[in-house]
């Protein structure tokens, strides 16, 4: 796959500019790949999803419309997080002046998995992983952008992740108990329910445990952060990579 | 109490808080599994929606066509605008048949419109026959679970309370046991009351009649042996045609326990001869919330249940945790139409994850409406005491410059604070989390060097 | 203001746009009637049994006070029907007439023109339901449109014997109602 004139803005969510630069540059490195021609709009923030899961989704007009401005002329925005680019698909308060950009936008962000998978059309990826991989499905993009089927719903099952880590070399991609539960992250929910949050934490980590897992993966880093706070403090030995790390990683 | 400080005190028992999710996830997995034999799941999910939503955009034009209906059909139809006035019809039907002990089966509405209390202080026995309801009633609580009454309790401390209640075994906690020994109770007095009151699943405009669905029997016990049949329904259970039933009563087991339908399903069309039947309409905030645009639909529900045990939160905290006669996710979105201040942190004990919606048989958008609650709980409850931080938060992010500034003393405050500091007691990310190890660089440090 | 002039302004009053009440499709299943149908009885805790079978449970245990009021199969009450239904509750057995059946989930329809007592599918220590195997229907949606609008003054969908989970989810059979169903297909 070979696309040279599409324009991709990388949207990097603010949290992992500041924390996990790693999975920028992977991600970067990974369209880059791909032979996408990627530039990262050095102006951007955050998209403002903390304020608005906060009840405050009043005040973000600015931080929305900063947001659009910067990111309206790329043919494609990719961010490698599921959760962020749904708020800007779905919470972005509406923009006076900017309806139609907005909704441009509303069109063209992805969320990395889906870009590889529907816009880029990867389905066989050869490269080489040798670990076993729980794979944690986020709820917003599970269940917001439908990167994957819900276990409560009757549908065709189907998992873009996995669509594309199941074909690395070695790979053994782990069937959990509980295929979709939350991991209690939410936000500020995870300090203003800070008992629910650990525990539910701690749950999703047994899940993985129990099923002797190497490596955690996700789509979302804010998850994985949670997650990761938890093992670390209680010196669980799995190991946790953002999606993009283990395909930039694998595929050389 | 908040619903963070009833979830922290409920997860102290991890033992039984553990037990509690596992036991309600078995109930969950049992829904998902059913669905899944039926090919059409999706569509019924969506007719059920569409039918609902048709109901709830001409709801008076159902009403009035049920009450003629049912009035035709001999049932006694009265309307009452808020609990207190259906609290009062109850007591003067009761007194009018100088009945002094009623049964009753399974019905929110009149957990919601507290009539028992209001009954026992108007000297009225109520004996709540659905079992799981006769335990919390012999303990004075509410149900914790609207499908599940008792899904709080472990069978020791239902089997204690049988031994001080009805006499069983001491140390007996066999299941089987403990449930006829309540049979024997509860069939006395059955055998005795002269007005039995039940709930409404769903009330038919075109026939006039209504439907109750137990596994137990018990409406039908109370109802079939009495004089005097009280049903009580909130005004959204109305469903337009007979044929609608069908779709509903395919989905409410399924949804609710993962069975393929209740054992029992009554329809009531006319009193026996010589017997009465009474049906209370009942408001109660159900015309302010259908005025409520953005959460209008949630008055689709069914009272299956399918979202409480679903929900990673409801699973881990408990149906007291949420202060509320509907607890979990549907109780979220319901009970601040009633009480927002009260009811104030309902609407952010949620992820969003959107399991709720996923689960939902009657597709009420739960979790988008818990978004939605959000953003109205703080206008008027700003005291939730994000608003200041959340304003601060914005400043720094439509600023670059500020972002920038704002970020990188973030990562060199995090290298020098001491840990002592960092995980503060009052930092309540840092009690049972480590923060994230932090780089020397952010990525757009890197990316200016690397690929400008 | 009555209460309902009250309720009725209140909601004509937020002015809504209706929407359409959807036609309904008539799902089927893929699976034989029959042995869907035994397969759903059994899954709910009942028993699909045949005539002989009935007989024999019937000798062996000899029950002293039985109903019926079915008249497809000949079997005979040994008491008569009391007038008051409360003289009914040290009933062993109700043996009635149900008017169809549903594969999909074992629910029979029991129409009160052939029940003498509404009590009585509820009271009886142990129900058998007499049934005809041309009157099983595939789902709900069949068996509504079979029943139609016929006016019964009490109705009843009824798949298994009375049950509950009320305690730690473990099952029990027989919570006030039947202690047992017995579906005999003719």
């Amino acid at each position: 796959m070979n696309l040279t004139s599409p324009h991709i803005g990388l949207f990097i969510p603010c949290y992992v500019d500041q924390f996990y630069p790693k999975v920028g540059i992977a991600t970067l490195e990974l369209l880059e790949k791909f032979g996408c021609q990627v530039s990262f709009p050095l102006g951007q923030t955050c998209c403002g999803q903390p304020m608005a899961n906060a009840g405050y989704e009043r005040d973000t007009v600015g931080t929305a419309r900063h947001f659009i401005e910067l990111f309206k002329d790329f043919d494609y925005i990719v961010a490698p997080s599921g959760s962020c680019v749904l708020h800007v698909k779905e919470h972005f308060p509406v923009i006076s002046g900017l309806e139609k950009e907005q909704q441009e936008i509303h069109d063209k962000i992805f969320e990395l998995t889906e870009f590889l998978t529907d816009i880029l059309n990867v389905n066989h990826l050869s490269g080489r992983f040798p670990h076993k991989v729980g794979y944690h499905a986020s709820c917003h993009g599970q269940r917001g952008l439908r990167l994957a089927s819900s276990s409560e719903m009757n549908s065709t099952p189907f998992n873009k992740a996995k669509s594309l880590l199941e074909n690395l070399e070695g790979l053994e991609w782990i069937t959990l108990s509980r295929t979709d539960e939350c991991c209690g992250f939410g936000g500020t929910f995870s300090v203003t329910e800070e008992a629910l949050s650990l525990r539910m934490g701690r749950d999703r980590l047994d899940d993985h445990a129990q099923h002797e897992v190497e490596i955690l993966t996700g789509g979302d880093m804010s998850c994985i952060m949670h997650l990761q706070g938890i093992a670390s403090r209680e010196g669980r030995n799995v190991k946790f990579m953002h999606l993009a790390e283990i395909l930039n990683q694998a595929i050389q | 109490m908040s619903h963070p400080q009833a979830a922290t005190e409920f997860l102290k028992d991890q033992a039984k808080a553990k037990w509690h999710d596992e036991t309600l996830w078995f109930v969950r997995d049992k829904r998902d599994r059913i669905s899944k034999t039926i090919p059409e799941w999706e569509e019924l999910r969506n007719l059920a929606s569409q039918i609902k939503e048709n109901v709830l955009s001409q709801l008076d034009v159902y009403l009035e066509e049920f009450e003629q209906n049912a009035q035709k059909n001999g049932i006694q139809v009265h309307w009452a605008k808020d609990a207190e006035e259906h609290n009062e019809i109850v007591l003067s039907i009761l007194q009018k048949q100088k009945c002094r002990a009623i049964v009753k089966s399974k019905s929110i509405l009149t957990e919601e419109c507290h009539l028992n209390p209001y009954l026992e202080k108007n000297g009225i026995e109520v004996v709540d026959t659905d079992l799981g309801e006769r335990i919390v009633q012999f303990l004075n609580q509410p149900p914790s679970h609207i499908v599940l009454p008792a899904i709080h309790l472990k069978k020791g401390e239902i089997s204690e309370l049988f031994h001080e209640k009805l006499h069983t075994q001491k140390g007996n906690e066999d299941p089987t046991y403990l449930t006829h020994a309540a049979r024997l109770h509860l069939r006395e007095k059955f055998l005795k009351a002269k007005v039995a009151i039940t709930g409404v699943n769903f009330a038919v405009a075109e026939t006039g009649e209504f439907v109750v669905c137990t596994n137990e029997g018990n409406a039908d016990m109370g109802v079939h042996l009495a004089d005097v049949h009280i049903a009580c329904m909130g005004i959204e259970k109305i469903i337009p045609r007979r044929k609608d039933l069908g779709v509903f009563l395919r989905l409410l087991a399924r949804s609710a326990t993962g069975q393929p339908v209740t054992n029992y399903n009554s329809h009531f069309r006319s009193p026996s001869p010589g017997k009465e039947i009474h049906l209370i309409l009942v408001d109660n905030g159900r015309t302010a919330q259908l005025a409520r645009e953005k959460f209008r639909n949630s008055l689709k529900c069914i009272r299956c249940g399918a979202c409480m045990n679903t929900c990673p939160i409801y699973r881990r905290s408990g149906g007291y945790s949420y202060g509320s006669t509907v607890p979990g996710p549907i109780g979220s979105i319901l009970s601040p139409g009633l009480d927002m201040k009260k009811h104030s942190t309902l609407p952010f004990a949620s992820t969003l994850c959107g399991s709720c919606s996923d689960v939902c048989p009657v597709k009420i958008n739960i979790h988008e409406q818990l978004y939605e609650w959000r953003q109205e709980i703080t206008k008027t409850h700003g005291e939730l005491g994000k608003g200041l931080s959340m304003k601060l938060a914005n400043g720094i992010f439509k600023s670059p410059l500020a972002y920038k500034i704002s970020g990188n003393l973030m990562r060199a405050a995090l290298k020098t604070l001491p840990k002592s500091l960092i995980y503060h007691p009052i930092n309540s990310w840092g009690k049972g989390r480590n923060l994230p190890e932090t780089p020397n660089e952010s990525f757009k440090d890197w990316y200016q060097r690397n690929r400008k | 203001m009555s209460s309902k002039a009250f309720i009725l302004s209140a909601i004509r009053g937020i002015g809504q746009k209706g929407k359409p009440l959807p036609e309904l499709p008539s799902f089927g299943i893929e699976e034989e009637l029959e042995s869907a149908f035994r397969k759903s009885i059994e899954a709910n805790k009942g028993q699909v049994v045949n005539q002989e079978e009935f007989s024999e449970w019937l000798r062996a245990n000899n029950f002293p006070k039985i109903v019926v009021a079915s008249t497809s199969i000949p079997f005979s009450a040994t008491i008569s029907l009391p007038e008051d239904p409360h003289e009914l509750d040290d009933l062993n057995l109700a043996i009635l007439e149900g008017q169809l059946g549903v594969a999909e989930n074992g629910a029979i329809w029991l129409d009160d023109r052939h029940l003498p007592h509404r009590a009585l599918p509820f009271i009886t220590e142990h129900l058998v339901i007499v049934l005809l195997k041309s009157r099983l229907f595939p789902t709900m949606h069949q068996a509504y449109e079979e029943i139609g609008n016929q006016h019964s003054g009490f109705g009843l969908f009824i798949a298994g014997p009375s049950k509950t989970a009320d305690i730690e989810q473990s099952l029990v059979i027989g919570a006030h109602g039947a202690m047992s169903l017995r579906v005999i297909l003719v």
